[in-house]
């Protein structure tokens, strides 16, 4: 009985343990925060917040202590991100390193990229950008065309990369590039790419709430030295494959409007409405079932096990979740979204109605995500 | 897993797998009959995993009453299995003997059952609708009102003034039940339990049997999307076939996710008020999910009663509404959310 595993976890101890640390560190650095502030969830910017985080030790906390790591377990990772997200902290200078590029150096990165890689991670210092997609290779990855050419002491890299998150700030990127054209998913490889690379030109793409979030990446003769391919020639696709599913695992999956459901409920104990005061329940009902389940997704990365199926299980039902939140605001409260003016619930409602599109694209679109959940039905 | 889980859930699906056929079911439809599977369900212990040993049962925790539920779920098994376990468990935690044979569970705590007299003399009087299974139950476990307090009791239906039969779709007994002035053994509410338990727990129930038969209606339609060939493939070849039959897997991994919390949380000691009102209201809400999907990929052979997967839908459909339905819960959890406040809502999602 079941395709699936969800298997119950329930936080040991020491991770709860963790929690009113977490949350008295939260209360003091974000004391200034608005809610539209908040809003950006994960998608919020702040080197220097990212330092103090790593200054706490909750940064590569997963990590062995060799590297600067702190040995602990996936569960308090959990509690640490649980609350970072729900508080909406602006995480995103750390995150995408935490959660899948340092990972990705412990599982196949040499010695020496772990050495000097790692420890800038911990503290804070170090933020990652993610060089998959570009112009005609979206969901169809492999399609990847951005050449790395063997050259003299390393590889030279050209080609475009584009929608890459946050890459004007960061200070690396993990690019998936193409060192054979003969071979469609075994001529890919995986490249450490320092950002201020010569011949790397960095361009904001505007979103259309008008922030600049993702950028589009040339590279011209970009020389990337021989220590900074991970793994070995032709296996970024499998490599790609396992970061994914640490892209995919996390709470962020399902938290991404929980200010809008704070505004939502702020609303509600006001005018104790009752439409509002029932959807303010259903929606903590999907919230505490998805919950649960990322939870025990956590249960999988703390065992070892491969969590790729359940994670895409957990980011599909939580998309759906997540992008449902703005419309039923809308429909629910009788005010217009605003961008300048107007007060929290209008602000917010309007950042994340324009935001939302999103939710069920990056990391992986809805559609692909039920095609690899398709396939763990045995239906492909 | 424990190891009397492992065997409890063997025995349920060895049981259940093996004699809850389309043959059973339609008999069960048309007559009533369970085709003599209660008498192997009582026989293999299965209705008293939370009665203790002493009295006869199996000593378990709530979980293992779990798989005992979503089993049944998982199987359409037409037998009252979910209103037994809980009116023994009921039962001898108020000190009241526990009942042999079908049981039920009936809730008038609102006042509709009145408990007037002492000791022998005690007598229930009353009216309640759609009483689960309440035609064939030999016992319920009722809560009531004493004095303005709330107390337990245990009646014969044998003793109702009238029984009135009502089914629900899946032509499960959900019977009006009045007593006048009927004999009822009476005992204190136990003060770890709120005055509305038929209603919470049989929500709690209901719930896991929702999961599992939302689990059968997936396995069900994946069979059959990869048997059923159409334009030369199997239905599943088509990704049209496949996003549909993803969401309600979705769907059902909601389901049982949630519907084990308030399970977890008995045997952890915790209030399972609010696990219970997030299982059924999620759960009620995904069922409809799980029968639509389930007949669109079926096509026109799901739509006939000659085809097995009514039996689930049907189920699906039915239990959705009964103990509460998903707007029902959702405003009990939204009120909560609503007199806590906003700075209290994430500490709720996060202690349950
Ligand atoms: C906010 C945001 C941040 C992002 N950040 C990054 C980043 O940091 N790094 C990075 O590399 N990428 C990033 N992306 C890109 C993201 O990974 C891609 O948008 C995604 O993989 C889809 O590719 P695409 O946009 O080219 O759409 P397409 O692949 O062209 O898809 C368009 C539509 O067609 C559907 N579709 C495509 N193929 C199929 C199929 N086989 N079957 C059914 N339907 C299909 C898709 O599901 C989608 O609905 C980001 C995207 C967004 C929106």
């Amino acid at each position: 009985m079941g395709f699936f595993n969800f298997e119950p976890a329930t936080l040991p101890p020491e991770a709860e343990a963790l929690r009113p640390e977490v949350r008295a560190f939260l209360a003091e650095a974000l004391k200034d925060k608005r809610p539209v502030d908040r809003a950006w969830n994960w998608m919020g910017h702040d080197q220097d917040f990212s330092r103090k985080v790593g200054a706490q030790g909750w940064l590569g906390m997963t990590w062995p202590t060799e590297y600067g790591g702190g040995g602990r377990t996936f569960f308090e990772r959990y509690v640490v991100m649980e609350e970072m997200l729900a508080a909406g902290a602006p995480v995103q200078a750390h995150w995408v390193a935490d959660r899948q590029s340092g990972p990705l150096l412990l599982r196949f990165g040499t010695e020496e990229q772990r050495e000097f890689f790692l420890p800038q991670i911990i503290s804070g210092e170090a933020c990652f950008c993610i060089g998959m997609s570009e112009p005609d290779s979206g969901s169809d990855l492999a399609a990847t065309r951005t050449k790395a050419e063997k050259v003299d002491g390393g590889w030279k890299v050209n080609g475009t990369k584009v929608w890459t998150s946050n890459a004007h700030a960061a200070h690396y990127m993990i690019g998936l590039f193409r060192t054979n054209s003969e071979d469609k998913h075994g001529g890919l490889s995986q490249f450490i790419v320092d950002m201020k690379s010569s011949g790397l030109t960095v361009s904001p793409i505007i979103n259309l709430a008008g922030n600049h979030h993702f950028n589009q990446c040339v590279f011209e003769d970009v020389f990337v030295p021989d220590g900074r391919l991970v793994g070995s020639p032709g296996s970024g696709w499998n490599q790609v494959m396992a970061e994914l599913s640490f892209e995919r695992s996390g709470p962020e999956r399902y938290l991404s409007c929980i200010q809008l459901i704070l505004e939502l409920l702020g609303v509600a104990a006001q005018s104790r409405d009752p439409a509002m005061v029932e959807e303010v329940g259903r929606l903590s009902a999907h919230a505490l079932t998805l919950r649960r389940m990322s939870l025990s997704v956590a249960g999988k990365l703390q065992r070892g096990e491969n969590p790729s199926l359940e994670a895409s299980v957990v980011k599909d039902v939580g998309g759906v979740f997540e992008q449902s939140i703005p419309e039923i605001a809308a429909r629910l409260v009788e005010e217009e979204p605003t961008l300048m003016g107007g007060d929290d619930f209008q602000q917010v409602l309007a950042f994340l109605t324009m935001e939302a599109p999103s939710f069920s694209l990056r990391g992986g679109t809805r559609e692909i995500l039920r095609g690899i959940i398709a396939r763990g039905l045995g239906l492909r | 897993m424990s190891e009397l889980r492992n065997i409890l859930t063997d025995s349920v699906n060895g049981l259940f797998g093996d004699r809850v056929t389309r043959e059973l079911l339609t008999r069960f439809d048309e007559t009533g009959d369970d085709g003599g599977i209660w008498a192997e369900v009582e026989a293999q212990g299965l209705t008293r995993p939370l009665v203790s040993e002493e009295n006869g049962g199996v000593g378990g925790e709530w979980r293992d009453a779990h798989v005992l539920l979503s089993a049944g779920g998982f199987h359409s098994a037409p037998v009252p299995l979910a209103e037994t376990i809980l009116a023994s468990w009921l039962a001898e935690k108020a000190g009241l003997p526990v009942p042999e044979g079908m049981a039920t569970v009936i809730d008038g705590s609102d006042g509709s059952l009145k408990v007037t007299g002492e000791g022998s003399s005690a007598k229930l009087s009353g009216a309640v609708a759609r009483v689960p299974w309440g035609s064939k139950a030999e016992t319920a476990v009722v809560v009531g009102v004493q004095d303005g307090g709330v107390v337990v009791g245990q009646v014969r239906l044998s003793d109702a003034r009238g029984i009135t039969a009502s089914q629900n779709m899946a032509r499960e007994p959900r019977d009006d039940v009045s007593f006048d002035g009927a004999p009822v053994r009476v005992a204190h509410l136990p003060n770890d339990l709120p005055q509305d338990v038929v209603l919470q727990y049989g929500a709690m129930v209901r719930a896991a049997q929702i999961a599992g038969a939302m689990e059968k209606v997936l396995s069900q339609t994946v069979q059959y999307a990869n048997e059923r060939t159409q334009f030369g493939r199997p239905l599943g070849k088509f990704q049209a076939i496949q996003q549909e039959l993803s969401r309600m897997a979705g769907e059902a991994a909601s389901s049982g996710v949630i519907a084990e919390a308030p399970f977890a949380a008995l045997d952890a000691g915790q209030n399972p008020e609010w696990q219970i009102a997030a299982a059924k209201a999620r759960t009620s809400e995904a069922a409809g999910v799980g029968a639509t999907v389930g007949h669109q990929t079926h096509g026109a052979i799901g739509f006939t009663y000659e085809h097995s997967l009514h039996f689930a839908t049907r189920r699906l459909w039915s239990w959705r509404s009964e103990f509460g339905g998903a707007r029902f819960w959702a405003r009990r959890l939204g009120n909560r959310a609503v007199d806590r406040g906003v700075d209290n809502f994430w500490a709720d999602i996060v202690s349950g």
